[in-house]
């Protein structure tokens, strides 16, 4: 292969890794926009989703893709409701002080962890993809599947951004970041925004973590890469804003793929974080991100 | 080149074409300002005429957008808030920053052992004195042990402006020290300004007429951010632009 | 702090924990003279960590760097250079106060939430270097120190580091030193000027004071005692690897100043100590101890965030520093 197919398809993994990496990242955006707390455990969440895409797409006999539609829909409402639960029992309790959150945060990742790794157990499992279709290039066939995990978080995307920007729900999660006080004193239930809003940041990545699957497998420490990836894009992006943060996991899934085929992918990593750590020092709004609030 | 200064002394604080904004806002425009040492001077105006931002400015709590500030002679437009303290500038903020978890004595001893830190050693002894002393000053030394968040607001107020008056500074800005204090809590600050006083130059901020009217040497009004005028106490109370601007509003209260 | 009695008793307290932990070198058997001797090493790395955290109030993410700083620069030295054990702790430190300068200067220019997230992810890098350079370090599985380079000539009288006696006593007098000069720093005037960084930032810097000065003095001198206690870890436990600069050598000793109680001068020996005994007990039944660590921080967070000693002194002993 010349130089020229070989970007191709390093540029479509890069698709792939940006679509799963902008759901996820999207989540962990939601939660600190609207709610301005960090969420630790946004990757655990992702793995939770990807270990139960496993369990219940290996429930069902047949055709793969019964199971794994069946994991799609069930999935990310389990795990939309250990987030609705952890955040009524602890964040909700600590009233979302920041740092306080951290902490807890961090203390629901290792319980996630360590439960996975006691009913899941060590291995990793893959699971079937639903549909396995080669769509031929001019260089090599490429998977059917991947590029509809592309086309699947387009949409996603748009109807989060649709959901947002055009709908009742999306002015209430908005007035509330914009505001909590006052959003309160107009009768807006804070409360119940911020438990929908950590339960549908937690979905996301499990919907990302389904995708995901068929083509990475499930394994009970797969949640770090994502949360670091995560963090890396929000912070790029500026935080808690919306448009930078899809901008920014399109940027950095791209040249995730690219980099890590020509470099050692630890050090495109440690590059990768030590430029993250600088820009958040020197441009704390993000890269995209507006300059001052 | 001799030339002969009108004025013999150098001012203690003078500021040329102040100027702040904050995004398109203009807080404060281009503010030509004189204070002699030791004054009492008093700065009044409407609410967001600026008064606040100008003193900050003065502070070193935020920087200008444009302008030069000089203290005693020296330019310290750029100088650090915190090296401007030691040069002898202390500032009481207008919504009361104390340290409430700490006692009252310790919020004392930080502005002591600041002041003693600046000639090297700081002895216990000797923080202990200067502590008793301000609280003397202030007539908190019976609440010395108390924590400073569980005194009274009056008793704050006062704890803040301890603080201020324990750095021993040459001008001490005082931003809105009444606002909240009952009126025999007024008549005692009023007695305790005057006493600082005869130490330091005294720049107030200051809702209260009748305050500004007892304590003020001369009065700087500021109204959108600039100098309206200033003058004598009675020169402001006949300025008819004065009292368009904000007297006439029955500021008496 | 006002001048009181309370300032004798507390010398007295923490003078009388030195001399228990010294006779309990002659009471415990071997298997918990090992646990404590390890404890109280770490409880240096906890000391460290509470001088930002509790006394400064900085929350750090990345306090794995600055111990493993001190570990892999004490550690690398003495496996591929042959160094003595004296210069390789030396170097240990250094690299401690070098990195911590370092970052701090970067770090300290945000706050809260970003400070953590910035913290975390230079440790994350330091890590990941670790990893990078393994023709070195061989990564995670790590280096073991020959048992033949740890000793020390001492004035005439050698000292072997893989002995159990010396090498509680090396660890117990490192943790007296770091533990007299954290009381010493808490009752000194810097020591009062971090508390009131912590509760007041801004009247600080209008009292005069250098806040970002003393704010990067104190992740030095939090940054020195944690390289201690990595290069301390490293020439007496004889084992340097990539694990004790994972995120989760960041997140342990937060969990034990929290614990034992952040702000209080024993408060990190009582919250290392307790945690190790925890996990020692428990790994008889599972090996899921870090759902433990787990649950125990968020339980200390929801219930108890002013941890043991925090809740002793606020209740019973106002005294204690």
């Amino acid at each position: 292969m010349g130089f020229g197919p070989y970007f191709l398809l390093a540029s479509l993994e890069g698709l792939v890794t940006a679509a799963v990496l902008t759901l996820t990242a999207l989540g962990l955006s939601l939660v600190f926009g609207v709610m301005r707390v960090v969420n630790v455990a946004h990757g655990e969440f992702f793995m939770l989703g990807a270990v139960l895409a496993w369990a219940i797409s290996t429930a069902f006999a047949g055709h793969p893709s019964i199971g794994f539609a069946a994991a799609l829909l069930v999935s990310p409402l389990v795990v939309g409701g250990v987030a609705l639960l952890a955040e009524r029992l602890v964040l909700r309790r600590l009233n979302y002080d920041p740092e306080a959150t951290i902490v807890a945060t961090i203390g629901l990742l290792y319980i996630v962890q360590q439960l996975a790794l006691t009913f899941y157990g060590p291995d990793a499992r893959p699971v079937q993809a639903p549909f396995n279709i080669r769509v031929t290039l001019p260089w090599f066939g490429y998977s059917g599947y991947k590029l509809a995990v592309i086309a699947a978080a387009i949409v996603l995307v748009i109807a989060t951004w649709l959901v947002l920007t055009r709908t009742k729900v999306g002015l209430v999660m908005r007035a509330t970041q914009y505001d909590r006080e006052t959003a309160q004193a107009f009768g807006i239930p804070v409360d119940r925004v911020y438990a929908g809003v950590f339960a549908l940041g937690a979905m996301l990545a499990a919907i990302a973590a389904v995708l995901v699957v068929p083509i990475q497998q499930a394994h009970y420490l797969m949640g770090r890469d994502p949360l670091l990836l995560s963090f890396i894009v929000v912070i790029i992006g500026g935080l808690g804003s919306l448009r930078g943060t899809v901008v920014a996991a399109v940027l950095i899934g791209l040249s995730d793929g690219i980099i890590s085929v020509f470099f050692s992918p630890t050090l495109a990593k440690m590059l990768a974080t030590l430029l993250v750590a600088l820009v958040l020092v020197f441009r704390p709004q993000g890269l995209f991100g507006a300059a001052t609030r | 080149m001799a030339a002969v200064s009108v004025k013999a002394a150098v001012p203690l604080i003078e500021t040329r074409g102040l100027t702040r904004d904050f995004g398109g806002l203009r807080a404060v425009n281009s503010v030509d300002f004189w204070l002699d040492g030791g004054e009492i001077r008093a700065i009044i105006g409407p609410n967001g005429a600026g008064k606040t931002t100008f003193v900050s400015l003065v502070c070193g709590r935020i920087l200008p957008s444009s302008g030069a500030i000089r203290f005693d002679g020296r330019d310290i437009t750029r100088l650090p808030a915190h090296k401007r303290v030691l040069a002898g500038i202390a500032y009481t903020f207008q919504i009361t920053s104390i340290f409430p978890r700490l006692s009252v004595y310790d919020n004392v001893a930080l502005s002591v052992q600041r002041r003693l830190l600046k000639s090297g050693r700081v002895h216990g002894a000797e923080l202990d004195r200067g502590v008793r002393d301000v609280l003397g000053r202030v007539g908190l030394a019976d609440r010395a042990a108390t924590l400073a968040g569980n005194l009274a607001y009056g008793h704050q107020r006062l704890v803040e402006v301890a603080m201020g008056l324990a750095l021993d500074p040459r001008l001490l800005i005082l931003d809105e020290p009444t606002q909240g204090l009952s009126d025999g809590e007024i008549e005692t600050f009023v007695g305790l300004v005057r006493e600082i006083a005869k130490e330091a130059t005294i720049l107030l901020i200051e809702h209260n007429m009748h305050v500004v009217m007892e304590l003020a040497d001369r009065i700087t009004v500021m109204n959108f951010g600039s100098v309206l005028a200033e003058g004598a106490p009675e020169e402001i109370r006949a300025n008819e632009e004065v009292q368009r601007a904000y007297l006439g509003t029955g500021a008496d209260g | 702090m006002m001048p009181g009695a309370g300032s004798r008793r507390a010398v007295a307290l923490h003078l009388a924990v030195i001399a228990v932990l010294f006779a309990l070198n002659f009471i415990l058997p071997e298997y918990h003279r090992g646990i404590f001797s390890r404890v109280m090493v770490l409880a240096v790395f906890a000391m460290g960590y509470n001088i930002l955290f509790g006394y400064t109030g900085l929350l750090s993410l990345g306090h794995a760097m600055f111990f493993a700083a001190g570990l892999y620069g004490a550690g690398l030295p003495l496996y591929h250079l042959g160094w003595g054990v004296p210069e390789s702790f030396v170097v240990g430190l250094a690299c401690g106060v070098v990195l911590s300068a370092a970052v701090g200067v970067l770090a300290l220019r945000t706050t809260g939430v970003a400070f953590m997230i910035v913290t975390m992810m230079f440790s994350q890098v330091f890590y990941l270097a670790t990893l990078y350079f393994t023709t070195y370090t061989r990564g995670e599985e790590g280096l073991v120190l020959p048992q033949a380079a740890r000793r020390v000539e001492l004035g005439g009288v050698a000292l072997d580091l893989t002995n159990p006696a010396s090498r509680y006593m090396i660890a117990l007098a490192m943790f007296s030193i770091v533990l007299l000069a954290t009381l010493a720093l808490v009752r000194a005037p810097f020591g009062r000027t971090l508390v009131a960084i912590r509760e007041n930032e801004e009247r600080m810097r209008m009292l005069g004071y250098d806040v970002f000065r003393a704010k990067l003095s104190a992740v030095i001198l939090s940054g020195l005692f944690c390289a201690a206690s990595g290069a301390a870890y490293a020439l007496l436990f004889g084992y340097v690897g990539s694990g004790f600069a994972s995120i989760q050598y960041s997140i342990l000793p937060l969990l034990w100043v929290l614990l034992g109680g952040a702000a209080t001068t024993l408060g990190p020996l009582i919250g290392t100590l307790f945690m190790f005994y925890v996990i020692d007990i428990t790994s008889a039944y599972t090996s899921a101890y870090l759902l433990l660590v787990g649950v125990a921080l968020i339980l200390l967070i929801l219930f108890f965030p002013r941890g043991l000693l925090g809740s002793i002194r606020e209740r019973w002993l106002p005294w204690l520093p």
